[in-house]
């Protein structure tokens, strides 16, 4: 029997055990138990901790009993992606190359969770070094989609949204470099935030491209997502690109969370929606209808650059990686071949056995747009037309308060399906994207289903900072509609 | 270098790297300190794990800053990094975080003194900010050691333009440099420490027939002393017209070579050269953001450079009528100018302090391996010193003993000279009964300054040596002299 | 510009890469490569000739730190994680050409 329990959100889990109606120890336990039946079939997790969680769980429940006032998630099991450094177990961006890796430190994000009392109970699946929109990527294990077992989760940030839609968790973090967070989400049917860029700290999160790296929560409402972004937004003087509290105040994202937006004015971008498949198409379109019920106006506002974001992202993108993974030599930690016979081979060695396919592709791109004559070709021009779809957003965002848009094409694939035209793969990133180069927040709300029963995400787009808008436009949706509460038919809750 | 249908030029540009001596690195908080055990100084992000992100330490670049003022160069009112790629052992994240396009300062120059006395400028083309490396030790056996204690630690790259002709002024640049970044306090600039370090970039102009040809350029790198960089720089001077004369190669784009300097064989041995140029592929520091120097900042750093030591030295051969040596001996050290110039201002004459310093006290110091101002005596002691021997209280020989004894003792001169009975002897009276006494024990002295011969000067001073020598170098000699000339009624 | 990347032109990527790669694998790459480096090329589409580039989406400057010492990791700590390790040092096979920089 399915524990009702699990179904719980954040917000009232910490409520009941606040009230003493629950344990910490009850709330992970039901994790764990569901984690023993379920997880070798979804897949969600790389490492769990199952006994320091609950070690950590009994001291909460110590804490509670004397008085001690806790913090906003006091005894909320959460998942964390297994790129965020941890100072316990293994952190291995879902790569063989450190998939023995031990952090001396923790994460930014890592340490306000714990601050905030958390109990950290794993770290989720991922492609590896965020390179991907499956998961199928990753050198460390499988995970599949809850909803269907025979297709993807979605990726980079898969393992985290199945773990949170399978009930394995009741909030997870995820990052976002092209749509890692908000396209598991839509592939999960649960939500999931991209915040602005430098909004949340990056120290301590492996960088994949570090001009569009954003850690965001992944949860099964926009409140328990806000409720997390409290807790792991702010400024971070490890980290240079973090903004300071006085250019962009956090602000309290529950806050007038239910309070609709008066004179909410919806953008939408026509030619952006063709591209996608039919059931994708009428959510959206529904979607709005039911905004325009709510009292919004719907505007049509033109992004004439929208159509070159792909061809930006995959080389500024790559561009960066190259650099960062340029670290993973097997000299100072992490893989290194058995039997070099000069240093060289140490890394040319350690390098191919331990990355995959679609990470030598990335770096090797990478590689090359930075190249000494194709530099001001690729690169250059990449960064100058990323100015011109961050203008694209600016002009818009005169005219409205926000846009929608799908997250993705489709809804989750087959396994195997994508995986061998890699291009093809990259062009699924349409819509997710253009967040990311422009540093602007954006969210993944469920907002319908096509007829297989798969989840579809709506995609809201805020001007930068405008986080707290951006919850409450998406909580006027998720109050209106009851697509967030539909569970996978999976695992205990159901037959398959 | 002489051949008669031949005119060679010889060029030499310096590229510098100077390690700052801020406390903390670059970009972290570990130390910034030599000798301590292997990877002791190290933490997640020098150590270029995953998830780290540097941050710039503020003292860094105003240190940088500060060294371009001093040498004449436009600051940057925006300025930014980049990471320059290549993969070695002593570099943790296969990248440097340097400057490329937008450099902190540039445009300057920098005065250096020759040998003649005249003064010749250099161009600065550039000095930008950047981290350095690790360290590879080949220990014995067929593996090498990484130690990454220095890793990050902030360093200085500074350019000049091919100005230099010589291997004179190229050490003369070399030493002026190390002199003002001392001065303006930011580095310790020891070479044997490795923090300064020089890499001379020569080639020739030669003139055959009207024609001129450029041999290819050499960098030399490896270089721990300035003895070192300037024997290179003539070594690679020779070893090029040689080079040119055999095989007629001058310089292209690409052909320029890398060559180390072996200090044991002295000479430059050349590296072994890559397959392909280096690629390093810039693009800007997406983990580090810009900085704007606007004039509030500009003239907060501006007013923390003091007068700079070419300026000082020529200051002190101006106003205090000191000789260019004495002035340069002076201006070495920073703390001894101003100590100097804090005697003088308390009362001293000046060339009587420089005389005091540099014949006595700079000497001890030397000796004891410190510097000047750390013997613990006090300028105005000096001053006090300096007046007495003018006005004849003590001699000269005297005074120095005196300084010495304040070094030992830590006692003003007044009381030495007390002490030890150096007081000068003036009294006439008292003197004259002892150069009578003199005059009739040296006959022969005698007769040979009345003789009038040649011998005569030197008898003289013979005579007045032996009056010293009766009251144990107490008497005035000038008051000594000047009564023999009376009793000898010349 | 013709944009076609050939095996000769990965190969020398691999090598800047420091991986290294298979016959197949450098083939699949040349493939694979030449038709993203197609679809990027779209880019030249657009005149961007008075655009200026955009390598940070924030308008910070100036982040700068005190130069305060923190303690360091220790060397234990900081050689954890080292595949091969030689007392307080990383080790690695001999490097023979000593030029760092390289």
């Amino acid at each position: 029997m399915p524990n009702p329990l699990l179904d719980m959100g954040c917000l009232d889990l910490r409520e009941a055990i606040g009230q003493h109606q629950i344990t910490s120890v009850q709330a992970a336990q039901a994790v764990f138990d569901e984690m023993d039946q379920w997880e070798p079939v979804l897949g969600a997790y790389l490492s769990t901790f199952a006994q320091q969680a609950l070690e950590r769980a009994e001291q909460m429940d110590r804490r509670m009993a004397s008085g001690d006032r806790l913090g906003p998630l006091a005894g909320v099991p959460v998942a964390v992606k297994d790129n965020m450094c941890t100072a316990f177990g293994t952190t291995t961006c879902g790569s063989k190359i450190l998939a023995n890796f031990h952090a001396p430190y923790n994460a930014a994000v890592i340490d306000r969770l714990l601050a905030a009392d958390a109990v950290i109970v794993g770290k989720t699946n991922m492609d590896e070094f965020a390179m991907g929109s499956s998961t199928e990527n990753s050198g460390l294990g499988r995970t599949i989609n809850p909803w269907d077992v025979t297709r993807v989760p979605g990726g980079s940030s898969g393992g985290s949204a199945a773990a949170v839609a399978a009930r394995l968790c009741f909030a997870a973090l995820g990052s976002d470099t092209g749509g890692s967070i908000r396209q598991p989400a839509s592939f999960c049917g649960i939500v999931g935030l991209k915040p602005t860029y430098g909004r949340v700290s990056r120290y301590g999160l492996v960088a994949y491209g570090s001009s569009l790296d954003q850690i965001g929560p992944m949860a099964r409402s926009v409140a328990d997502c806000a409720l997390m972004l409290n807790v792991i937004a702010g400024h971070d003087p490890r980290d240079s690109t973090s903004v300071d509290e006085k250019t962009a105040p956090v602000g309290d994202c529950l806050k007038d969370l239910d309070k609709p937006v008066a004179g909410l004015r919806i953008g939408i971008v026509p030619q952006a929606t063709e591209g996608a498949d039919r059931p994708v198409r009428d959510a959206v379109t529904e979607a709005v209808e039911v905004y325009r019920k709510s009292g919004a106006t719907v505007v049509e506002v033109d992004m004439p650059h929208l159509d070159y974001a792909i061809a930006a992202y995959y080389v500024i993108a790559t561009a960066e990686a190259s650099s960062n993974l340029a670290r993973y030599d097997g000299v100072h930690y992490g893989h290194r071949t058995a039997n070099p016979r000069d240093y060289v081979e140490v890394y040319t060695k350690s390098r191919a056995e331990g990355f995959g396919q679609e990470v030598k592709r990335r770096i090797m791109l990478g590689t090359y747009a930075l190249s000494s004559g194709y530099y001001d070709a690729y690169y250059l021009k990449a960064l100058k037309v990323r100015n011109l779809i961050r203008r694209d957003f600016a002009n818009a965002f005169e005219r409205c308060d926000c846009i929608l848009m799908p997250v993705a094409p489709t809804t989750a694939f087959k396994l195997g399906e994508k995986s061998t035209d890699p291009l093809q793969m990259y062009l699924a990133d349409v819509y997710t994207i253009s967040a990311n180069l422009a540093g602007i927040p954006a969210i993944s709300i469920p907002a319908g289903c096509d007829g297989h029963g798969l989840p579809i995400g709506l995609q809201v787009l805020c001007p930068a900072f405008a986080e707290q808008r951006l919850l409450r436009i998406a909580r006027m949706f998720e109050s209106k509609t009851d697509w967030h509460t539909r569970k996978p038919a999976w695992g205990s809750h159901g037959t398959k | 270098m002489a051949r008669s249908d031949m005119q060679v030029e010889v060029i030499v540009g310096l590229e510098i790297h100077v390690q700052l001596c801020t406390a903390s690195k670059l970009f972290c908080g570990c130390a910034v300190e030599s000798g301590q055990p292997a990877n002791s100084l190290v933490c997640p992000v020098c150590l270029g794990m995953p998830g780290v992100l540097p941050v710039m330490n503020k003292k860094a670049v105003e240190y940088a800053a500060l060294t371009g003022l001093a040498l004449n160069c436009q600051i940057a009112s925006f300025t930014k990094w980049d990471r320059k790629s290549y993969y070695y052992p002593d570099l943790p994240k296969n990248y440097q975080v340097s400057q490329y396009d937008l450099p902190l300062a540039h445009h300057g120059f920098i005065e250096i003194p020759l040998p003649s006395g005249q003064t010749k400028r250099i161009r600065i083309r550039r000095v930008h900010l950047e981290e350095d490396a690790g360290k590879n030790l080949h220990a014995t056996g067929n593996f090498s050691q990484v130690d990454l204690n220095r890793t990050g630690t902030p360093l200085m790259e500074i350019v000049t333009e091919p100005d230099m002709n010589n291997a004179t002024e190229v050490k003369a640049l070399a030493m002026e440099l190390q002199r003002i970044v001392r001065y303006i306090g930011a580095s310790e600039a020891d070479m044997q420490k490795g923090q300064m370090r020089f890499e001379p970039n020569v080639n020739l102009a030669i003139t055959r027939h009207g024609q001129v040809f450029k041999s290819p350029i050499a960098e030399v790198k490896n270089l721990n002393s300035f003895r070192a960089l300037e024997k290179s720089v003539d070594f690679e001077a020779q070893r090029q017209l040689e080079e040119f004369l055999a095989t007629g190669l001058t310089l292209q784009t690409g052909n320029k070579t890398t060559r180390g300097w072996d200090d044991a064989h002295e000479v430059t041995v050349l590296q072994r050269e890559k397959e392909e140029a280096h690629d390093y592929r810039y693009f800007p520091e997406p983990d580090l953001v810009p900085v704007r120097v606007d004039e509030a900042w500009l003239d907060r750093i501006k007013a923390g450079i003091c007068e700079l030591p070419l300026q000082r030295q020529l200051r002190f051969v101006r106003e205090y009528g000191l000789n260019d040596y004495d002035a340069g001996v002076l201006t070495l050290e920073r703390s001894t100018a101003d100590f100097f110039d804090d005697a003088v201002k308390a009362g001293g004459q000046p060339k009587r302090i420089c005389n005091l310093l540099t014949q006595v006290g700079l000497k001890i110091a030397n000796e004891r391996g410190c510097r000047f101002v750390d013997l613990g005596i006090k300028s105005r002691d000096v001053a006090a010193l300096a007046e007495m021997i003018d006005r004849g209280q003590v001699n000269a020989s005297a005074g120095a003993r005196i300084l010495a004894e304040m070094v030992a003792t830590g006692r003003d001169p007044q009381t030495l000279s007390g002490q030890l009975n150096l007081l000068q002897k003036s009294d006439a009276s008292e003197l004259e009964a002892l150069v009578d006494q003199v005059l009739e024990a040296c006959p022969q002295a005698l007769d040979e300054i009345r003789s009038g011969g040649k011998k005569g000067p030197k008898a003289r001073s013979y005579l007045v040596g032996q009056v010293m020598q009766r009251t144990q170098g107490q008497a005035n000699p000038a008051v000594v002299s000047e009564i023999m000339a009376r009793r000898l009624g010349i | 510009m013709d944009m076609r990347i050939d095996e000769a032109e990965v190969r020398k990527v691999a090598k800047l890469s420091r991986l290294d790669l298979t016959d197949q694998e450098i083939a699949a790459f040349t493939g694979q490569l030449g038709a993203i480096l197609d679809y990027v090329n779209k880019m030249n589409q657009l005149d961007t000739k008075d655009v200026e580039p955009l390598a940070h989406c924030l308008a910070i400057t100036n982040c700068l730190r005190e130069d305060i010492v923190r303690p360091s990791l220790g060397v234990d700590a900081a050689l954890a994680n080292a595949p091969d390790r030689d007392e307080d040092f990383f080790k690695v096979p001999k490097i023979l050409d000593d030029n760092s920089g390289a």
